[in-house]
């Protein structure tokens, strides 16, 4: 058993409860930060702990703290990003309904660190349950003095307010979060100026993934030196993996970063291997938008190492062979996934969620819907496999935010791992579209 | 004050010009194509994508290379900054790319709209679209949307480019129309099926890069080719009412804004000149309309090109040589 940060108390009873929480240790981070440590000292320890944004990108969150512009007469906010909408990610909206407390501690303490006086939790509409929790749990600490003015006695005022999202996965990408929470319509800004310096109504704002606010208040109590201390490399700490699809036990797995992927796979501990006893096909690591991995390249690289539960790990290889490990979403497929249908399926939702602003992506998304729609039902021609290609490249990089990339990504892994089974489609279309039909190799491409 | 290098042409601009503005103050056929950016609307850009361009590097003080293509019209110069339009292949394949993009779902029905031979998007295909289409399926269509008696909208027509909006926002009182719907469904509407009501309304027909937004009282006159352009003003109590008059014969055929050689208006007029002054009595006339040279609206005007001396006096001899000098089509 690894060790547990964030959901080592997850199945206490009344957890959601300030009582409780207290009574386990909880605000500890809020009463030392606030009353031993000065604003720049959480954000140095945030910096050596070595924490990586939860979110998906994996980029330092002390660095971007530390980037945060300071001008005269502007206030600063705090935005956390609730709003989880990655296919095969679902890790934050456990966290907030089981411990919403934990959010609540990260946002206090972090909007110390960063000298917020207003911060804003951005949940995503679905989640209007866990919005309520988080309510409550607010109004709790409101009432205990934790929020509001002069907490714990300490000086220091912080409002916090939970907001809902209308649905949109695009209101996931911090600046069109930004831009909806400023009441306007969910597109992204065009960067630079990025949120740091010119964020929430044009003022400096740090947005930051629910996970890794949470993370903050035990970096607060334990020093960043000991959170460097787990994990592996550049990769510290523990990470919350909602793990999901074909496999025996579904669900949120909080690990130490640097286990074997193997273990975390095929352990009882953890996901308990394929269902069924079946064969494994392939893995999508870290929510929809990371490039697929056929099963054996994702257990070794390319060149035989075993892979490890770590972001550099996980994209060896970099786009030819590897993947990332994103937000932790693992959708593992056994082999009686289509991956043409998968991958369809794939691109039908960021064809419906794109936002329209910027023409790549907006027309690019639904072409390439388009094309894997025709492969699927067969209805597909050789050319089309290639054009699929041509258009996510001419989509990737291109494109205002990362949606264009998340789109391209897929669809070209898949491709380029498994172009047997999309020619498979083109060329017995009656086979390939017959109920319940599954690709089984080679000898399907030269007999059938 | 910012250096910076664009396409081997060295040019000295203030902080935060945008790197499309830089390349504007040389000129020529090295200025990317934009056809969401316009200068006088504030925070318009950034959207088509097809002045994307390549940092190779970003900055006197940091000479590493901008990992990804950026929009040359919202990313801002850094002195020492190197960038690559024309030179680069990348840019130009990936220019061709956003092209074919912006034509998949466009109906192409060039043969029948009112832009067309005045049409951004007919030009910029021209210059980097390819002459077939790899897009098999069927093209986007929208219910058709009655926005007044002034103003028609093509739906279909549109490419996104929010030009309208901000103009709606920034230069109409009270903004009646904006984008409804997400995605390839997003379409411009006014809420909920509204009149576009409004004294300076018709500007979003000038500010259209595509025949989405046209005149109604234009509407299959004429072609702009077969009209004659002249310079006109008159003392309008509302607008500048400096205006270009479209005649054809003794008749004005319709007043729009003048624009200068990127297409953007330089005073924005209303619609009091542009939709109820169709005598040529309601105007003085100031003299023909000069009309770039490869516009097929000069077909039939001649008159010698007009190159700007003060580029020339700042470049070196061997470019000006290379460079089309003439202003683009508008």
């Amino acid at each position: 058993m690894g060790l547990k940060i964030l959901t080592e108390h997850i199945n206490v009873p009344g957890i959601d409860t300030l009582e409780t929480y207290r009574k386990l240790g909880g605000y500890r981070s809020v009463e030392k930060a606030l009353k031993t440590m000065t604003p720049d000292e959480v954000v140095e320890e945030v910096k050596k702990s070595g924490l990586r944004g939860r979110g998906g990108a994996g980029f330092p969150t002390g660095l971007k703290w530390s980037f945060l512009a300071k001008p005269e007469g502007k206030p600063r906010y705090l935005v956390c990003n609730a709003d989880e909408s990655e296919p095969g990610t679902f890790k934050d909206r456990v966290l907030m309904e089981k411990i919403p407390h934990a959010l609540i501690e990260g946002m206090i303490t972090s909007s110390y660190a960063l000298g917020a006086r207003t911060s804003y939790i951005y949940i995503r509409g679905e989640l209007m349950f866990v919005l309520r929790i988080l309510e409550k749990a607010i109004a709790e600490c409101y009432a205990a003095g934790l929020l509001g003015e002069n907490i714990l006695g300490s000086g220091y005022s912080l409002d916090l307010h939970v907001h809902p999202g209308g649905g949109a996965y695009i209101c996931g990408e911090e600046t069109a979060l930004l831009e909806s929470l400023e009441g306007k319509r969910g597109n992204p800004r065009n960067k630079p100026p990025f949120p740091a310096v010119w964020g929430l109504y044009g003022c400096p704002t740090v947005v930051n993934n629910v996970e890794s606010i949470a993370t903050v208040p035990w970096i607060v109590n334990n020093t960043g030196e000991e959170y460097a201390k787990i994990g592996v490399g550049r990769s510290t700490g523990t990470k919350l993996i909602s793990a999901g699809g074909h496999i025996n036990n579904p669900g949120v797995y909080e690990i130490e970063l640097g286990l074997p992927v193997e273990e975390f796979l095929f352990s009882d501990e953890y996901c308990g291997g394929i269902w069924k006893g079946r064969k494994f096909k392939a893995i999508v690591a870290g929510g929809s938008s990371v490039p697929i991995l056929p099963g054996e390249l994702f257990l070794k690289t390319a060149e035989g190492t075993p892979r490890l539960m770590t972001y550099e790990s996980l994209s060896e290889g970099g786009f030819v062979s590897g993947t990332m490990l994103g937000s932790g979403g693992f959708i593992v497929m056994d082999d009686t996934t289509c991956i043409v249908r998968n991958t369809w399926n794939f691109s039908r939702f960021y064809h419906h969620e794109s936002c329209g602003q910027c023409s790549p992506c907006r027309e690019g998304t639904g072409w390439m819907e388009k094309i894997l729609h025709r492969l699927e039902h067969g209805h597909g021609h050789m050319h089309d496999i290639d054009l699929l290609v041509n258009v996510s490249k001419q989509i990737e990089g291109n494109t205002i935010c990362p949606l264009g990339d998340a789109a391209a990504w897929p669809v070209a892994s898949a491709v380029r791992h498994f172009r047997d089974e999309f020619e498979w489609h083109v060329k017995h279309p009656e086979k390939a579209t017959a109920a319940g039909a599954v690709y089984s190799g080679a000898e399907d491409l030269a007999f059938a | 004050m910012a250096k910076i290098t664009f396409d081997g042409i060295e040019v000295e601009v203030e902080d935060g010009t945008s790197i499309l503005n830089a390349a504007r103050k040389i000129g020529g056929k090295i200025v990317p194509p934009a056809m969401c950016y316009y200068k006088p609307l504030a925070g318009s850009g950034g959207k088509c994508r097809v002045c994307l361009v390549k940092v190779t590097q970003g900055s006197a003080k940091d000479p590493r290379p901008m990992p990804k293509l950026v929009a040359s019209c919202v990313t801002p110069v850094q002195d020492g900054m190197v960038v690559e339009n024309t030179l680069s292949p990348q840019v130009l394949e990936a220019r061709k790319g956003v092209v074919e993009m912006l034509l998949i779902n466009h109906p192409l029905d060039c043969p029948v709209c009112d832009q067309a031979g005045e049409c951004d998007l007919q030009n910029l295909s021209y210059e980097h679209g390819t002459s077939g289409t790899r897009y098999e399926e069927e093209r986007r269509t929208f219910d058709k949307v009655d926005i007044g008696p002034l103003i028609q909208l093509h739906m279909t027509r549109c490419i996104l480019c929010y030009r309208c909006v901000y103009t709606a926002d920034q230069i109409t009182d009270k903004r009646v129309h904006g984008i409804l719907g997400r995605g390839d469904a997003a379409e411009i509407g006014t809420y909920i099926e509204n009149v576009i009501d409004n004294d300076f309304s018709g500007n979003v027909i000038d500010v259209c890069p595509v025949g989405a937004l046209t005149d109604k009282t234009f509407r299959f006159k004429n072609r702009v080719w077969f009209t004659k352009p002249v310079d006109a003003h008159r003392d309008c109590p509302k607008c500048s009412g400096k205006v270009v008059l479209w005649n054809r014969g003794s008749d004005v055929l319709r007043v729009t804004a003048r624009k200068n050689e990127y297409g953007e208006v330089v005073e924005f007029i209303c619609n009091e000149c542009r939709f109820d002054k169709k005598e040529v009595s309601d105007w003085i006339i100031d003299g023909p309309r000069h009309i770039a040279r490869a516009s097929v609206i000069s077909a039939n005007h001649y008159e010698l090109p007009v190159v700007n001396p003060q580029i020339i006096a700042d470049l070196p001899e061997s470019t000006t040589k290379e460079l089309n000098l003439l202003p683009r089509p508008f």
